[in-house]
């Protein structure tokens, strides 16, 4: 177990370190000189200098990569260009915002999918499963900035219900939530379902049934549970396009969160900031998935001996 | 649900092909009086904040969304293909190299790099088109790669290669006509998810720039009046959903059909 953990985090650090040269690598990618491209065509050449100076872009790209990572390592991004604050103190001030919003959507994904993916394998071939997973087709089709702004006119204009944007009580919550996590239920309860279906196949199923365990006792606490291994494993592997969903809703809601923050920066051309929001979303997205992956190694002992 | 998908997808084809050509409006023709008007029998999905008709533009939007469709799916399958053929055949260093790499690529959520490429790159639809082909490439090299480990051990692979054909010969005649059904199937949900990123780059502002209609710019103006005039947000939105739900129903049917292991579940 100690091995397969201790690997595991081994293979990260290349990932890790992969990661940080890309967002490195963005800032030189900018057409042309990126200090005058942050500051317009307009600006004094005197300027332009300057800041080419305070990003250290003066300097030869290796020192500029070598002074990048040990920025990275102490937690300094460098310094947000248009508010002159660190923009590590910026993205830590956002970050409970956008955690909170994407827990919530992977709650209602939950709540939602897992009852619909149930009903689907229990009623397999009827008009409740074709239902079901043509309900969650479209839920995967569906972007949620469509969703997202067809909820707020419904329940927020139309009905009254909940604020159209904003954060601060539970109702502010519920509309980005919902938006949010509605591709995510799609997924699970397709996944949901095939892995019930499987489940229920299984000789341990029909044997519990055999012994006079009850329809409904066989498949919750049976095959239910056996198959929420996989449905796990998928609810941490799609945290990923939840962030970055997130950067759509969050802007729709006017959520105060890190994607608002990366979308706001972009359109100020503030890029040590743009380069601080993509990076902590990249890393907390790998942190994820090897929490993930080591979570199934624990649950499904035949993964670890691969 | 194949057939479904299938005709939605070729309805919009069409429509995009000839909808502009039969439209009596032209996208960006303005009726500034009746501006934010609603539907009606002349202007079927009304009309935008600069009195355009919605319905013309949402038509020459279609050509945007498949446009960009047809193009990532065509070069990152492309790319995909061949590298991840070139990984699975050699091994070795090259495969190492190469699954590094796409490992780092798939340490990012897909649509987040694409969003950092354009905001460094400038927004325009030539960038979103190169951002997402770009990224595009790694689930089709990662699905090649998988398909060749297992064909390179094939015995009528073993016996071209006894008969002395070569590398590329081996690779383009016998090795990757077996993973296509695999790779069509990728591309063809590929599709949708091509759609569904310009739409959301263009929402977000890095794509497609107005005046040019698409589909993700029409939602992030449509916002605005949102109160007044619902249908600037509804019309554009049902169009990217219909077609991408199209291609689902489509690249579903087609798993079911390639794929006898998947058939199990459906």
């Amino acid at each position: 177990m100690g091995r397969f953990l201790a690997r595991r985090l081994v293979l990260t650090i290349p990932v890790l370190l992969g990661v940080a040269t890309l967002v490195f690598s963005l800032i030189h990618l900018i057409p042309g000189d990126p200090a005058q491209a942050m500051l317009g065509e307009a600006a004094p050449q005197s300027d332009v200098e300057e800041l080419r100076r305070q990003l250290g872009l003066d300097r030869p790209l290796v020192q500029q990569y070598a002074a990048f990572l040990a920025g990275l390592v102490k937690g300094d991004l460098g310094t947000s260009l248009r508010t002159g604050l660190p923009v590590t103190e910026q993205i830590v001030e956002r970050m409970p915002a956008t955690f909170e919003l994407a827990a919530a959507a992977m709650l209602v994904a939950i709540l939602f999918s897992m009852p619909l993916g149930i009903a689907a394998a229990v009623r397999r071939g009827t008009v409740v499963d074709h239902a079901a997973m043509t309900v969650s087709l479209a839920g995967v089709s569906v972007p949620n900035f469509w969703l997202g702004p067809l909820l707020a006119i419904v329940f927020a204009v139309e009905l009254g219900w909940l604020p159209v944007s904003g954060r601060g009580t539970w109702a502010h919550l519920v509309l980005p939530a919902v938006s949010l996590g509605a591709a995510l239920a799609a997924i699970l309860a397709r996944m949901t379902r095939a892995t019930m279906l499987e489940e229920l196949r299984e000789p341990y199923v029909q044997a519990a049934r055999a012994r006079g365990v009850s329809r409904s006792r066989a498949v919750m606490r049976h095959a239910f549970r056996n198959s929420l291994i996989p449905v796990v494993t998928l609810v941490g592997l799609q945290f990923g396009a939840v962030l970055t969903g997130a950067v759509i809703t969050e802007t729709i809601f006017a959520w105060p969160g890190i994607g608002r923050l990366l979308i706001q920066s972009i359109g100020f051309r503030d890029y040590p900031l743009v380069q601080g929001c993509i990076l902590l979303i990249a890393l907390t997205y790998v942190a994820v998935n090897l929490i993930t992956d080591m979570l199934y190694g624990v649950l499904d002992p035949r993964i670890r001996y691969e | 649900m194949t057939k479904v998908g299938a005709a939605i997808v070729l309805a919009a084809i069409l429509a995009a092909l000839a909808g502009p050509v039969v439209m009596p409006f032209n996208p960006s023709d303005q009726e500034l009086a009746l501006r934010l008007e609603g539907p009606s029998a002349r202007h079927w999905f009304g009309l935008d904040e600069l009195g355009r008709d919605i319905l013309a533009r949402v038509l020459v939007g279609a050509r945007i969304s498949l446009l960009v469709g047809l193009v990532v799916v065509g070069v990152s399958s492309t790319i995909g293909t061949l590298l991840g053929s070139i990984a699975g055949y050699f091994g070795g260093i090259v495969d190492e190299i190469l699954s590094r790499l796409m490992d780092i690529l798939l340490a990012f959520p897909g649509l987040l790099l694409a969003i950092a490429m354009v905001a460094v790159l400038g927004p325009s639809l030539t960038n979103v088109i190169i951002a997402l082909s770009l990224i595009g490439w790694v689930g089709y090299a990662r699905l090649v790669r998988g398909q060749v480990l297992r064909a390179r051990e094939l015995e009528f692979v073993q016996a071209a290669r006894a008969l002395g054909a070569s590398i590329p010969r081996i690779l383009g005649q016998h090795i990757i006509p077996t993973a296509l059904p695999a790779v069509t199937v990728q591309a063809t949900l590929g599709m949708g998810g091509a759609i569904l990123a310009e739409a959301a780059l263009s929402f977000l502002g890095l794509g497609v720039q107005p005046p040019t209609p698409s589909w993700g710019t029409m939602l992030s103006y449509g916002r605005a009046h949102m109160l007044e005039a619902p249908h600037l947000t509804i019309f554009p939105g049902m169009a990217i959903a219909v077609l991408v739900l199209g291609f689902n129903f489509l690249g579903d049917g087609l798993r079911d059909a390639l794929d006898p292991q998947a058939q199990r579940h459906s």
